[in-house]
């Protein structure tokens, strides 16, 4: 993953203009916080998330890699999508146009229909949020910069099935030292103790939370999101920290349904992890959006001397 | 109408081992028995599909064994291939500190909560897909709460 990410190409995709609103916001404010450069795409289109790519895996694979032509047409060599299902999408439209034939001629066919250059994989890196921030400034730096340490605050961190999977999409993974482990990931772990939070063993933070069936299947999804929020709190966590929208809006939904219809009450709170970066680097609770969470953390946030 | 939830007997077991005190249990017999529970949900799974499940071993477990041959062909399966791996990961960690009670109860306490997680993602599967005894009780329920166009049952009832 070499290259200057100072500035990097953004893409938010849409769920960050929806429900993960305050994931937009503290990443945006996390970046300007750490002098770092985001310029959000022009004219970006959904990456075809789930709905596409379970009726079409091809058409999705051509949404993405629109994106990315936009990316390299603006003169960016990495692009920065901080939603899971995005940065998977992006990275498997990647992998799919060096692999799939038919991918590659569906993706030509379609770019030639719509007057645009067709992509061409190896133009454009994709990076995750917690790659940007990682590799642009690392932890000695962010930890220099903090002016409200999070010591104290116990946090389990939940990354969720699509940062790392499948593995075969993301090649600069499990590379030893300095990268990224598919089983074990731990940026997020690294950025957070950094600022001075106490990271808590946890089993689950890879394990499946039932988003993509949040709505269909709401029973199954309360069950395994409860289980990930009990098992947090059974490590001593105080706080999950997430870094994926479907991931933080489940987790925060479903704790409200596990209460109300299983009668199973958790007081773990959930916050993005930039927004507990944010506050750490000094911003206000307000500013990196905790305002818009359902899970109400003022308290806890208060006692940290934070917010 | 009463629900019959996926695997009560291994739900019911790793509630009473989260509930038991930390003292007088045989951490690696637990673990090793959380292991054995976790086969028996990916057999579950394996045979509601009518696939034998193998009896080899990957990396020395057979749990790891069970797991790739569930995903063969159903990439979606790999969402529990690392809850999979932890399962075997704390197992190993018990096993460890054999002489060290304390971080044995904790990594048996961890790997309950893993099993039970693994159990609620293949048991929503088998739901899902209209599979195992408690389909016929479950899926009028599911049916009432998301109305909509009518599921192919991917097997038998």
């Amino acid at each position: 993953m070499a290259g200057d990410m100072k500035k990097v190409g953004y893409y938010p995709g849409c769920a960050l203009e929806g429900t993960g609103h305050a994931y937009n916001r503290s990443t945006k404010e996390v970046g300007k916080a750490l002098g770092l450069d985001l310029v959000e795409l022009k004219n970006w289109n959904c990456c075809g998330a789930m709905e596409v790519k379970n009726i079409d895996p091809q058409v999705q694979t051509y949404l993405s890699a629109r994106n990315l032509t936009i990316a390299k047409d603006m003169g960016f060599e990495k692009v920065m999508a901080p939603c899971n299902g995005c940065y998977h999408n992006l990275k498997k439209a990647e992998y799919d146009l060096k692999n799939n034939a038919h991918a590659v001629e569906v993706n030509e066919r379609i770019s030639r229909k719509a007057g645009h250059a067709t992509y061409q994989p190896g133009q454009v890196e994709t990076i995750h949020a917690l790659d940007w921030i990682k590799n642009a400034i690392g932890e000695e730096e962010l930890a220099r910069r903090v002016k409200h340490s999070l010591k104290g605050m116990k946090v389990a961190n939940y990354y969720g099935c699509m940062y790392t999977r499948p593995r075969h999409i993301f090649p600069e993974k499990d590379k030893g030292p300095g990268s990224e482990s598919t089983l074990k990931p731990h940026f997020m772990d690294d950025l957070l103790g950094a600022a001075g939070a106490e990271n808590v063993e946890f089993p689950l933070k890879t394990a499946c939370c039932g988003g993509a069936h949040a709505l269909s299947d709401s029973d199954t999804s309360t069950k395994l999101v409860l289980n990930i929020l009990e098992t947090a709190e059974a490590c001593g966590a105080e706080v999950i920290a997430t870094e994926c929208p479907t991931c933080h809006t489940g987790l925060e939904m479903h704790q409200v349904r596990a209460e109300k219809v299983l009668g199973r009450k958790t007081k773990v709170k959930i916050l993005y992890f930039t927004q507990l970066l944010g506050m750490a680097l000094g911003l206000s609770a307000k500013k990196v959006g905790v305002n818009e969470l359902m899970s109400d953390p003022s308290d806890l946030l208060r006692a940290k001397g934070l917010g | 109408m009463t629900v019959v939830e996926p695997f009560p007997a291994l739900m019911a077991r790793v509630d009473a081992t989260l509930a038991a005190p930390v003292a007088a249990r045989n951490a690696l017999a637990e673990a090793e028995a959380n292991l054995a529970e976790g086969e028996a949900v990916l057999e579950a799974w394996l045979t509601s599909r009518g696939v034998e499940p193998t009896e080899e071993t990957v990396e020395g477990f057979r749990l790891l064994a069970l797991h790739r041959q569930g995903a063969r062909g159903d990439p979606s399966f790999n969402a529990c291939r690392e809850t999979c791996r932890e399962l075997v990961y704390l197992r190993n960690v018990v096993a460890l500190h054999e002489d060290d009670p304390e971080e044995a109860a904790r990594a048996l306490r961890l790997q309950a909560m893993v099993l039970k997680h693994l159990a609620l993602f293949i048991g929503g599967k088998l739901q899902e897909a209209g599979l195992g005894e408690f389909c016929c009780s479950a899926r009028p329920l599911r049916a009432n709460e998301t109305p909509g166009p009518a599921r192919t049952a991917a097997g038998p009832d």
